[in-house]
């Protein structure tokens, strides 16, 4: 479908996309460091994905093949509103599978299978900031960035071991990158954490608050922890049901009203592909 | 006004730009790499790949700062009728600065950004006659291990790294051919 006559190639105006790709360039120069840039109103609301998907129309060509995934999945309202977005204002191909896509968007996942360099993974961030529940002024976060004054975030993590013994942040958990800023990788569950070290670029999208930045390959991502307690990845200790690896992070699904659940694959694309594969073995 | 700062902009501007942009990031995430760029045809002295680097980037909102060994009315013409970008004499406003590496000297005059807003700092359009994968040894964020690039010194690189996350993002060009030195990158003698 072309809507040339309405739309510019993958919606915004042309001014728009430069001063996003400038911004970009910028946070892929400081991996991890939030840089200001004048968010637009999209015709969606916030927190549907505004900051990614202006970072995603400022980075799309027409000979992209474009995913999006919402929570690891193709087929949420989330997902699908976005990828239909992009048909429709770009004209891009798209599709679910990981692997036959250059560009993918994602709401708080990193697909399972690993990403090539040709590919540019764009997270969608509610909050950017990670110190903000910690400090409300964004003048005070500024600052304590710019003299890497990060006690407060492992006073924090602390105070999760002593309240419970471990650290309970099970998402959205802080990231020093190349060992300068501390980073929120966005609500991606910890499990997904090692996976920020990959060979495609990373580039986060926050619209409300205005503020995109970025983890280009091969950059050190450590997780926040301590010496007697060690980052640990946790996930469900469960087989999926469905395609039965025990590598992948899972949903936990209630089936009834009796305390009946099962645990199945987050991302919809590797478990089908597995299942088609198992299938294809018999 | 000669014809020809009328011509050479993008032919079909929503597209070339987007191709380009993916050039000029891809370069910038891989420091070292050396990518194709084109899309524009500026007028001389300046390279196809520069060119089309101020067309994807700049705009009213960026004063450009031009080197002597490039700067001459032509450039200045076509410059302000494709992109509208303010040609600034001050090294201090400049958002982009655009010649060859004697002309850019002293460098730290242009903006490193502050250390709260690290960003808003110049990047250098540094035109060279070529670019190899050669010299220089980088390595850092981008960088599998460690990589080579025809810089033309290591110095004024090291200096600049020195000041991370502050500092000045560089763009080498030379023809259609492009590479990127983020601050970020750590740079040795070869």
């Amino acid at each position: 479908m072309t809507n040339d006559a309405q739309y510019n190639f993958a919606y915004l105006d042309e001014q728009t996309k430069r001063m996003i790709r400038r911004a970009i360039l910028k946070g892929v120069a400081i991996p991890g460091y939030q840089v200001p840039f004048a968010s637009r109103e999209m015709p969606m609301p916030y927190g549907w994905g505004t900051g990614g998907v202006q970072v995603s129309a400022a980075v799309l060509t027409p000979d992209d093949t474009f995913k999006v995934i919402d929570q690891g999945a193709d087929d949420t309202t989330n997902a699908v509103s976005i990828r239909r977005f992009f048909q429709k204002t770009a004209g891009v191909a798209v599709t679910e599978r990981t692997s036959e896509a250059s560009v993918i968007q994602t709401r708080h996942r990193i697909p399972e299978e690993p990403l090539r360099e040709d590919q540019i993974l764009v997270y969608q961030v509610p909050i950017p900031e990670p110190l903000r529940f910690l400090e409300p002024r964004e003048s005070e976060t500024r600052k304590m960035h710019s003299l890497q004054e990060y006690g407060l975030m492992h006073v924090k993590l602390y105070e999760d071991i002593t309240r419970h013994g471990q650290i309970a942040t099970s998402y959205a958990y802080p990231v020093r990158v190349e060992g300068r800023y501390v980073m929120d990788p966005s609500p991606i569950p910890k499990f997904d954490n090692p996976k920020l070290e990959m060979d495609a670029i990373q580039l986060f999208g926050a619209g409300r608050e205005q503020r995109i930045y970025a983890i280009p390959p091969h950059t050190s991502v450590a997780s926040l922890d301590f010496d007697d307690h060690p980052f640990d990845p946790a996930k469900a200790d469960h087989p999926c049901v469905l395609c039965g690896t025990e590598e992948s992070y899972l949903d936990e699904v209630i089936t009834d009203d009796e305390g009946g659940r099962m645990f199945v694959c987050s991302d919809t694309d590797f478990c089908r592909s597995r299942q088609s594969h198992s299938e294809a073995r018999r | 006004m000669t014809p020809n700062t009328l011509g050479g902009g993008f032919a079909d501007e929503a597209r070339d730009a987007a191709f380009a942009f993916r050039a000029c990031l891809d370069v910038m995430a891989r420091p070292g790499r050396i990518g194709t760029l084109r899309g524009a045809v500026p007028p001389p002295p300046l390279s196809v790949a520069a060119g089309t680097l101020l067309l994807t980037l700049c705009d009213a909102q960026t004063p450009v700062w031009l080197g002597a060994s490039i700067d001459n009315p032509m450039i200045r013409n076509w410059i302000a009728f494709h992109t509208g970008a303010p040609v600034t004499t001050s090294k201090s406003e400049a958002q982009f600065a655009l010649g060859r590496w004697p002309d850019l000297h002293p460098i730290f005059d242009f903006s490193m950004g502050t250390p709260e807003y690290p960003d808003r700092s110049a990047t250098l359009i540094v035109e060279q006659d070529n670019l190899a994968p050669e010299g220089t040894v980088l390595s850092g964020p981008g960088i599998r291990e460690v990589t080579h690039l025809s810089l033309p010194e290591t110095d004024a690189f090291q200096q600049n790294a020195a000041l991370y996350p502050q500092g000045l993002d560089f763009y080498f060009t030379a023809r259609d051919r492009i590479a990127a030195l983020p601050r970020s990158t750590k740079v040795e003698a070869a």
